[in-house]
């Protein structure tokens, strides 16, 4: 809506109170957690308020004897980063693929259905069959078997919206490149894959931050040394004793790549959340 | 005539293999682009779908550390109807999609019509409402985990200040699943929010100045424009939702497990508990195949609907 349709749109007094509510929600959790994870364990349960603020929960959480979150981090940037890099390379390559060359109808709709299929179902569902197949082939915990399937969940979403970028490169470009002694993979590599630069940053940034905030398959299909964040965040949650205090620290960590990724890619997310949904 | 002779040697040093190479990607790349995407499919999908079917008629015991696989084509049907859990988690998730997909869309709705209102704030909303969608689910978890606490949480704080009995939000039987809707909404509603807010943003101006020029109050704007002009962005956002909610897991594993009793137990944790703690991988798969069935029974109707939102709105 342009400047002059929000006058005469303009909210009342019940809209910005509404959308002030709505703010407050969404921070307020986050604020909550940030002031528990400067907290001592005391002082979350004594629910002290003001309290002073100490980063020893921090200091346990990365460096303690009996953690290992330093090490599940690792794991989840060696994870994120291949998974998003190879899902990337497949998924531009089949999205390109469905758009330039005719592929008998069976082919195209049938893997574009089945990749919307596969989006909608539950990963729940294909654990079972993962765990065993993994198992029988000794990738059961090993980051390998994270980074393959983290760039199978990921592949309908990036082919999807490689797609809707793909379409709006104009064929004569591409075809008067190859007039001019291009082969077919130079002219995706050279002229299509920049063009589509938008989408694949947009995909990249979604792709990354699915994978690295992926827990059900990391929880099955890990043990203790390739467990990654969320798995660890579990554990502090779901420990006889809750460690809250560690926990909220541990969470906060978590957010980290969201809280960047939102100021440095805002333009490129919401056009990736959106753009299946709205086109 | 040198010169000439000479034009060959700008090419690469050994041409040979290296351009025989990249002219046999280039050639068979029509061929060759698909072919990642759909072994990885078929490895990481059909197959284990394939597996779903010989596991659900099977029974799978583990003798050191190798499976044992034994054909007991009615048992895990068996199992199915003495499963006492099954009913609830399948009412709990009922009860979840409809009452957290509501209330997403009509607060998500609201949301974004409210802010399109505003001149400043918008990009502000626009950029806080990103972060529920990207932060880790678990820490979401985390996050309520902490609030929601009996004896520190915010909330029974707040009660107990006001001089209200605190409330047990995940201990209870009768308030933990509506806590655990809460979450969920708090989570997708900024979802919904960014889809109808760039929805309402393409309308046309000039259609509201014309109202506005006619003398309509806002109201019959709402009521008469934009509604009408956003429901094919409704009915999207209700599809994806509708779906999506389906396959919630990570903050209900954290929040409850499923507990008190089976008050909060959902399919997939359903799911979750008989493959992974029952160790009952048989009667796992074919439960997998009754869910995998469902969600593409749904998405058949899902479809139909869409399709006769859209000649609804064309014509």
């Amino acid at each position: 809506m342009t400047a002059s349709a929000t006058t005469t749109f303009r909210a009342g007094a019940v809209g910005r109170v509404y959308v002030a509510l709505a703010l407050f929600a969404i921070v307020g959790p986050f604020v909550w957690i940030l002031t528990a994870s400067f907290k001592h364990p005391i002082a979350i349960y004594a629910a002290q308020f003001p309290f002073t603020p100490t980063l020893s929960n921090y200091a346990d959480v990365l460096f303690g004897r009996r953690s290992d979150f330093a090490g599940n981090i690792a794991n989840s940037l060696v994870v994120a980063a291949s998974s998003t890099a190879l899902v990337l390379i497949v998924g531009a390559l089949a999205a390109y693929s469905l758009y330039r060359f005719r592929w008998p109808t069976c082919v195209s709709a049938g893997f574009l259905a089945w990749t919307l299929v596969f989006h909608m179902v539950p990963v729940l569902t294909l654990l079972g069959p993962w765990y065993v197949a993994f198992r029988e082939l000794g990738l059961y915990d090993t980051r390998a078997a994270l980074i393959v399937t983290h760039v199978t969940i990921n592949l309908p979403m990036t082919v999807w919206l490689l797609r809707t970028f793909f379409r709006e490169i104009p064929p004569e470009i591409l075809e008067a490149a190859q007039v001019d002694g291009c082969g077919p993979f130079d002219a995706f590599r050279r002229i299509a894959l920049p063009i589509a630069l938008p989408g694949l940053i947009a995909a990249g940034i979604l792709a990354f931050v699915f994978s690295w905030n992926e827990f059900p398959i990391a929880l099955t299909l890990t043990s203790r040394t390739t467990a990654t964040v969320p798995v660890a965040i579990a554990r502090f949650a779901q420990q006889y004793e809750i460690q809250h205090a560690q926990m909220a620290a541990a969470s906060v960590i978590s957010t980290i790549p969201a809280v960047i990724l939102m100021f440095l890619g805002q333009r490129f997310i919401v056009s990736g959340l959106t753009l299946g949904a709205v086109k | 005539m040198r010169d000439a002779a000479a034009l060959p040697d700008m090419s690469p040093r050994r041409p040979g293999a290296r351009v025989a190479i990249g002219r046999l990607v280039n050639r068979s790349f029509r061929y060759w682009s698909l072919l990642p995407a759909v072994l990885l499919f078929a490895a990481l999908t059909l197959y284990p779908l394939l597996n779903l079917a010989r596991m659900s008629v099977s029974t799978i015991t583990f003798a050191n550390g190798a499976e044992v696989w034994t054909f007991t084509p009615l048992r895990n049907f068996a199992a199915l109807a003495s499963d006492d859990v099954l009913r609830p988690a399948v009412v709990n998730t009922l009860v979840f999609v409809v009452a957290s997909v509501a209330v997403e869309m009509v607060l998500g709705v609201a949301l974004a019509i409210a802010v399109a209102g505003l001149s400043r704030a918008k990009r502000w909303v626009r950029t806080v409402a990103i972060l529920p969608i990207l932060v880790p689910p678990v820490a979401i978890g985390s996050m309520w985990k902490l609030m929601y606490n009996y004896d520190f949480g915010i909330f029974n704080q707040a009660l107990v200040a006001l001089g209200a009995m605190p409330v047990n939000w995940l201990g209870s039987t009768s308030v933990a699943l509506a806590s655990v809707i809460a979450v969920d909404v708090w989570h997708w509603v900024p979802f919904v929010f960014l889809i109808l807010f760039a929805a309402v943003e393409g309308i046309p101006p000039d259609l509201l100045e014309a109202a506005h020029v006619d003398g309509a109050t806002r109201a019959q704007m709402l009521r008469h424009i934009v509604l009408p002009l956003l429901r094919p962005a409704i009915v999207v956002a209700f599809l994806f939702r509708a779906i999506l909610a389906f396959k919630v897991f990570d903050e209900v594993f954290l929040l409850t497990a499923g507990g008190p009793g089976t008050s909060t137990e959902l399919v997939n944790l359903h799911l979750y508990k008989v493959f992974f703690e029952q160790n009952r991988l048989g009667y796992g798969a074919l439960l997998s195949l009754a869910v995998i069935a469902a969600i593409i029974a749904f998405l058949l109707v899902s479809r139909r609907i869409a399709l006769a939102v859209r000649r609804n709105a064309d014509s």
